[in-house]
């Protein structure tokens, strides 16, 4: 009966809890067979962490003076602060502190979003899908491929049409695909008529089967651009083979402006305009996102009435990954050489120039409802207060866009905010953390719940039931500087 | 203390103590003075209520006419509370646990100290203590996992409850029934700890094909229900299927008011509310605006 659950020793309850559930408590969980402690509300800390200890109740009495512990460096955040049962209610925690003399209220809560979706940009060239087409997960439609950027194909994924719009099922399954990216897990999507794809927050993409890793500098004819002036008299012909626009220098606007003579090159493929070549091969993992091997395989012979012996050739990808250097012998036929010192710098250049391929994934959702009533008996004061930056908002503490225009409609980066800061609720919707600082007379001009406050050191006390994490450096403190705080 | 448990101030006034399962919510209203030594009277008395449960535990998970009874005083206030059902149905003293513990801390405060009033909420079982002119009103709501107040129980100190209690299919424990919520009001918070789980088993659509069950052992190996079905999950559901459902725990409510067990009972399935003991006894008041907290 009792085989694969593990026996928790936490208390004298001593539960047998089985893999994937808690014990009694719903503090203890059996995660994979290991018995982990689920902490149920972040709290960001600014410093490393120091070695504070729990003040105990008894002994002491209840006015402490808080020189055990300082609140300067910590931001309360939403994460887990709406789920605080069996202390269910419905204000959220409203927390004060003091930054800089300056009394500053965060009230924290977590916001079912009905309305939110995940705008997910792949750093890839390869055709995901043609623009408008539906992007399925487990055989639903979660959304669809948006615009083509510089570089990356964009998806739109969620929305509340998708959420609750269409069928349960659909819902329920946009919504896990949802929770995954913002919680920082993988997703497979399939694009109709089109790629599969894995993807993750800031990690590379999968696609077909195949990891990206890095983003081309450019197309082969930008790279041309980019570069000619750098292979200008150290080299008589460049070809920058890309899977998307095939480059030579000779033919290219580049390479005629600064007087490079023709050399008698042939390429396959289909010319688009000088210089540029589309589909000059397959799409494959190799040569410029080509199924190239050989890349003399997309060279016709040299035109001998404009080539000679020893012309020099460059070929290169758009990541600089592949690269090969020829001569033309006495029957005008490239043999590889070496690449000559002063070509090499050139080659690195372009590899220096690339991005490592990611998946980024913005959250965006809309907070301009009744969410507002658990900040202020008066919501639009609230919108209002963000609008004019009195009131900054953060999501898990890390930054957000406020959009322009009515409402709080947020888009964040989900790698900012501490690790699997999202839930859900069955509606389906996503449940996000969202926090609101301001200064304290200002939150009391709002029509803030004042009797409501209570100060950053209490949550110290409440030492085991938060979750400490140290604030992402690259991250604004939540509770400093910008504009919160300092206009009034 | 034990290094296990622990008691915490909230800056607000609030005590919060914590052992293994057991999680408390004090919060004494009087002097000053009253207050600091109810709270260190509570704080007292905790330690080792863990530890007194736990060396009974193996009989508490069993029916109370199973055995002799318990030794302790807060194992035989659960045992007491569940007897009354227990020729008809399938009760351990752990369906009063939770009140139990919350009257337990309540005595050990209002014996020590002159409060004007107090409560002790035990993740959602509460054992409340008034003085003349004195009331509480307390909230309810459906689920645990959601801001939504279903409606409030006004008790003032004429009434003769003292305890309330919430039992469901989403709670801490498990249901044999589908309620979301039923909220009991009874003269003690082990008594309406008991009724709100008899309650709630019996607000039910047996044989429904959209209702999950699965044997309690298979999720909790230790649990007293065995290999009893418990509810994980409840699909959609005709308005005709949750009127019949409800139908069933109101009866159930109205038998046990009969009987003096419970004083009043709030029954919520599927956003649908029945109210039993809705006369001038009753405190019980359905809210007509939902407060969800929603973006």
């Amino acid at each position: 009966m009792i085989d694969d659950a593990i026996r928790c020793d936490a208390c004298p309850v001593l539960c047998y809890i089985k893999p994937g559930r808690t014990g009694s408590c719903d503090r203890y969980a059996n995660h994979d067979g290991q018995l982990v402690r689920l902490d149920p509300h972040v709290v960001l800390e600014r410093s490393v962490s120091r070695g504070e200890s729990v003040v105990p109740f008894l002994g002491e009495s209840r006015d402490w003076d808080g020189s055990l512990v300082s609140g300067e460096g910590m931001f309360v955040t939403a994460i887990g602060a709406g789920t605080t049962y069996p202390d269910y209610k419905p204000a959220p925690f409203i927390i004060s502190s003091k930054v800089e003399g300056v009394e500053m209220v965060t009230v924290v809560t977590e916001g079912i979003f009905s309305y939110c979706g995940v705008k997910l940009k792949i750093d890839t060239d390869r055709h995901l899908g043609a623009e408008c087409s539906a992007v399925h997960a487990q055989g639903e439609v979660v959304g669809h491929v948006t615009t083509n950027e510089y570089g990356s194909q964009m998806l739109s994924l969620g929305g509340v049409r998708h959420l609750t719009g269409g069928s349960r099922h659909e819902g329920v399954v946009t919504c896990e695909t949802l929770l995954n990216l913002c919680n920082g897990k993988a997703a497979e999507l399939a694009i109709e008529n089109g790629a599969r794809v894995v993807v993750q927050a800031d990690k590379p993409p999968v696609v077909d089967g195949v990891q990206e890793e890095r983003m081309r500098v450019g197309c082969g004819s930008a790279t041309i651009g980019m570069f000619a002036k750098q292979w200008y008299g150290k080299v008589d012909e460049v070809v920058v083979v890309d899977d998307h626009i095939t480059g030579v220098l000779s033919e290219h606007q580049a390479g005629k402006l600064l007087g490079v003579a023709e050399t008698g090159i042939k390429m396959k493929g289909r010319r688009s305009t000088p210089g540029r070549y589309f589909k000059v091969a397959e799409p494959g993992t190799s040569w410029g996102g080509t199924n190239l091997t050989d890349p003399l395989s997309i060279l016709d012979a040299f035109d001998a009435r404009e080539a000679w012996a020893g012309l020099r050739l460059l070929m290169v990808s758009t990541t600089g990954e592949h690269y090969a250097y020829f001569e033309l012998d006495e029957k005008l036929l490239p043999a590889e050489k070496e690449l000559p010192k002063a070509l090499q710098e050139s080659v690195e250049r372009i590899r220096e120039n690339c991005e490592p391929a990611l998946c980024t994934v913005l959250f965006m959702g809309g907070a301009g409802g009744s969410l507002r009533a658990g900040v202020t008996e008066n919501p639009v004061k609230l919108t209002h207060a963000v609008r004019d930056a009195l009131t900054r908002v953060t999501c898990g503490g890390a930054p957000v866009y406020v959009w322009p225009g009515g409402g709080i409609t947020i888009m964040v980066d989900v790698s900012r905010m501490p690790e699997n800061a999202f839930g859900y609720v069955p509606t389906p919707a996503l449940v996000a953390p969202i926090e609101f600082t301001l200064k304290l007379s200002d939150y009391a001009t709002l029509g803030g719940y004042m009797d409501h406050v209570r100060p950053v050191e209490s949550i110290n006390r409440e030492e085991d039931s938060r979750k400490r994490m140290n604030a992402r450096p690259e991250n604004p403190w939540p509770l400093e500087s910008g504009k919160a705080g300092q206009k009034t | 203390m034990s290094s296990r448990s622990q008691a915490l101030m909230f800056n607000d006034g609030r005590l919060h103590m914590n052992d293994g399962p057991i999680d408390l919510i004090i919060e004494a209203f009087g002097d000053r003075e009253q207050i600091t030594q109810a709270y260190r009277a509570a704080a007292e008395r905790f330690v080792t209520v863990l530890d007194e449960l736990c060396g009974e535990l193996s009989m508490l998970r069993q029916s109370p006419d199973d055995g002799a009874p318990p030794i302790g005083v807060i194992a035989r206030r659960m045992t007491a509370a569940v007897r009354p059902y227990a020729s008809q149905t399938f009760i351990t003293p752990m369906a009063a646990v939770a009140g139990a513990v919350a009257e337990e801390i309540l005595i050990a405060m209002t014996t020590t100290a002159e409060l004007s009033r107090a409560y002790v909420n035990n993740g959602g079982d509460i054992a409340l203590h008034l003085t003349p002119g004195e009331r509480f009103v307390v909230g309810m709501v459906e689920r645990p996992d959601r801001a939504s107040l279903f409606g409030t129980a006004a008790i003032e100190f004429n009434d003769p409850i003292r305890g309330i209690a919430t039992s469901g299919w989403r709670g801490r424990s498990f249901s044999l029934g589908i309620a979301d919520a039923v909220t009991v009001l009874a003269d003690t918070a082990a008594m309406a700890d008991a009724a709100a789980t008899v309650i709630a088993n019996s607000v039910d659509l047996p044989g429904h094909p959209d209702v999950v069950r699965v044997p309690a052992c298979e999720l909790a190996p230790d649990n007293d229900l065995g290999e009893r079905l418990v509810t994980q999950g409840v699909g959609e559901l005709q308005a005709h299927e949750v009127s019949s459902a409800l139908a069933s725990g109101v009866c159930r409510s109205r038998e046990l008011r009969a009987a003096g067990l419970i004083r009043a009972a709030a029954l919520s399935l599927k956003g649908v509310v029945r109210i039993v003991g809705a006369d001038s006894q009753s405190r019980l008041f359905l809210s007509r605006e939902r407060n969800l907290i929603h973006a």
